[in-house]
């Protein structure tokens, strides 16, 4: 009797393959600094960057030629496409450890009490003292209004457009979103600038510029609760329904604590985007280096104007204590909406469902 | 005495496609039917026609009377929401909910409609929803723990649970036991068995020995091709349906020779 199918594959089936030793990325890695140093010294390169990327260079070659000799191609791909994946998440931490250590470096020096607590009214660029107390309020204001509207309207908008939102207006809806998303900062301060400032004849207050921060962060809310809000199990609203709930409150009981994690992610992530909006602050809002509590009405101070103002782009003159202010309050930004992110993620977190 | 229903001359659309036609049948008072036939004939989207789920899908809406104990559930002054909570449903797929222990499983039904009780009317509505589901002994000791940590079988009588909660008249259930495997699947045919006397049950289920197990009457839907509306063949007693069925295509897919 006869084969159904002819045999061709005559090679002896193996289950065993030649593997390097487990050394070898260590020696690869070792031999490839040796190089780097080596060729560093010889060619006489200067600074860091040139001999770092010749040496993650020099080990992605080695290993890789090193693998397919003893290997074969699939283990030599799957060693390069790992060496690669790595060296992008070095790549892309790089700059961000580095911004936040400089400013944290460069900050540190400036804080103590007295700059957390004292603002710069009547200190000059050219006397030390002073701090970030009246642009911590007025940016703790500006952002809190424009927080208090934009978030509830963002999510609401968010519900329309995946629970109720149907054919042409839901679809325009949810393309003007994109749009606004790609409006540039400035050009939401000069709309508002025309019509609030212009328009009624006022000087510039706090909460115009929380106007234009609010039109900053509705698309970022929106579409980022849409996404989340989407996300929940068609089969959980049907289990809702079934149970003869109205449809308002399952969206209140059901998807909204559902996606709870996921809506506080997308708000962190629009406060902390228009917490360092500078551009249209300097156009609505103004600075004063006094205390101004009040977001109604007079020049108002923030943190991200504070910054401009402090290395004298303002007023041309930075002196010698303006350049360490402002590495203060960038650092007290970045603490301020570290600790909003945290404060909300702790407040999901106690909200949220309870672990098995 | 759970309250009977009868459908007349029922079509279900999804917008401009008709998936069910011509519907006629009566659903015995506490008597568990089954609903049977091949996949794409309508069985599911005729039982969510009952208690007003098909409407929810867009574009599904319904034409003809479905009357429970003569009132009719699509008259003009019906409410969908309380059609739902008379007509309780467990889904193929056990969805309890996430965010929920246990016990807030149970009494969802209150819970996320606003129904405010005392503490112990809930403790007793939990207890006992729990034992009409057999899975009291299992969870009692846990019941303010996740839903999501329980087994397949677990999880689906947790929701059965879930829609006795509400004090339902009749029950719906759409191939409950689809995903689970045969020893949780003997528990949840052993409580539709239990529950029969108090609920009218209607039943779909993909399963032919299922239905004969657990059926006092049988429907079978047949569609006749792709695109073409779901039709019922004939119903009778289940025993009537697997071995004196009138219809030739009955005794074809009873039979195991098409399906």
């Amino acid at each position: 009797m006869t084969a159904v199918i002819p045999i061709l594959r005559t090679e002896r089936r193996t289950l065993s393959a030649k593997r390097l030793p487990r050394s070898a990325p260590g020696v690869a890695g070792l031999t490839a600094v040796a190089a780097a140093l080596t060729a560093r010294g010889t060619l006489h390169w200067t600074g860091w960057f040139t001999a770092g990327f010749a040496a993650a260079l020099v080990h992605l070659l080695l290993l890789g030629a090193w693998s397919v000799a003893v290997e074969g191609r699939r283990r030599a791909t799957d060693r390069v496409a790992g060496i690669l994946v790595g060296a992008c998440l070095v790549a892309a931490s790089i700059p961000l450890v580095m911004i936040l250590g400089y400013i944290a470096v460069k900050g540190a020096p400036a804080l103590s009490p007295t700059f957390l607590t004292h603002s710069m009214n009547g200190v000059t660029g050219a006397q030390a003292g002073g701090g970030v107390y009246h642009a911590l309020i007025g940016t703790l204001e500006q952002v809190g209004i424009a927080a208090a509207v934009a978030l509830p309207i963002g999510i609401l908008t968010a519900i329309y457009l995946v629970e109720f939102g149907r054919g042409a207006f839901s679809r325009g809806v949810a393309f003007f979103v994109d749009v606004m998303n790609g409006v540039p900062s400035i050009v939401a301060g000069l709309f508002v600038f025309t019509f609030l400032l212009l328009g009624l004849g006022v000087r510039p207050f706090g909460a115009a510029g929380s106007v234009a921060l609010v039109v900053l962060m509705l698309p970022i809310v929106i579409r980022s609760a849409e996404e989340m809000i989407r996300l929940i199990p068609h089969e959980l609203r049907e289990a809702s329904d079934a149970l003869g709930v109205p449809r308002w409150r399952t969206i209140v009981k059901v998807v909204l604590p559902t996606a709870l994690s996921g809506l506080v992610t997308g708000c962190l992530l629009a406060i902390s985007r228009v917490a360092g909006e500078t551009a249209p602050l300097i156009l609505l809002v103004g600075y004063s280096a006094r205390i101004n509590p009040d977001p109604l009405s007079g020049d108002q101070a923030s943190l991200p104007v504070m910054i401009w103002d402090q290395l004298g782009k303002r007023s041309g003159d930075a002196g010698a204590f303006g350049e360490t202010r402002a590495w203060g309050a960038a650092l007290v930004l970045i603490l301020l909406v570290l600790a909003v992110n945290l404060a909300a993620r702790l407040l999901a977190r106690l909200t949220g469902p309870r672990s098995r | 005495m759970p309250p009977r229903i009868d459908v007349h001359n029922l079509d279900a659309y999804y917008g401009d496609f008709r998936a069910v036609e011509g519907v006629t049948i009566s659903v015995e008072p506490g008597e568990v039917t089954a609903l049977i036939g091949p996949s794409g004939c309508g069985k599911s989207t005729f039982l969510r026609t009952i208690n007003r789920m098909h409407e929810v899908t867009p574009g599904g809406r319904v034409q003809g009377s479905v009357r429970l104990d003569g009132q009719d559930l699509y008259g003009r002054d019906i409410d969908p929401t309380a059609v739902r909570r008379t007509i309780g449903m467990v889904f193929q797929r056990p969805n309890p909910f996430p965010t929920m222990s246990i016990y807030d499983n149970v009494i969802a039904g209150d819970k996320i409609a606003g129904i405010k009780r005392r503490k112990a009317v809930f403790d007793d509505i939990v207890e006992s929803s729990l034992r009409a589901a057999n899975l009291w002994p299992e969870v009692a000791h846990r019941l303010h723990k996740t839903g999501a940590s329980l087994s397949g079988g677990q999880q689906q009588r947790l929701c059965i649970a879930r829609a006795i909660a509400v004090q339902p008249a009749v029950l719906l259930m759409d191939e409950p036991c689809s995903a689970l495997d045969p020893i949780s699947t003997l528990a949840v045919e052993s409580l539709i068995t239990q529950l029969k006397s108090d609920y009218t049950i209607v039943i779909v289920t993909h399963n032919m020995q299922q239905a004969a197990r657990v059926s006092d009457r049988t429907a079978f839907f047949t569609v006749a091709d792709q695109g073409m509306p779901g039709r019922l063949v004939e119903h009778g007693p289940t025993a009537e349906i697997f071995t004196a069925a009138t219809h030739q295509a009955t005794r074809d897919y009873v039979g195991g020779r098409f399906g």
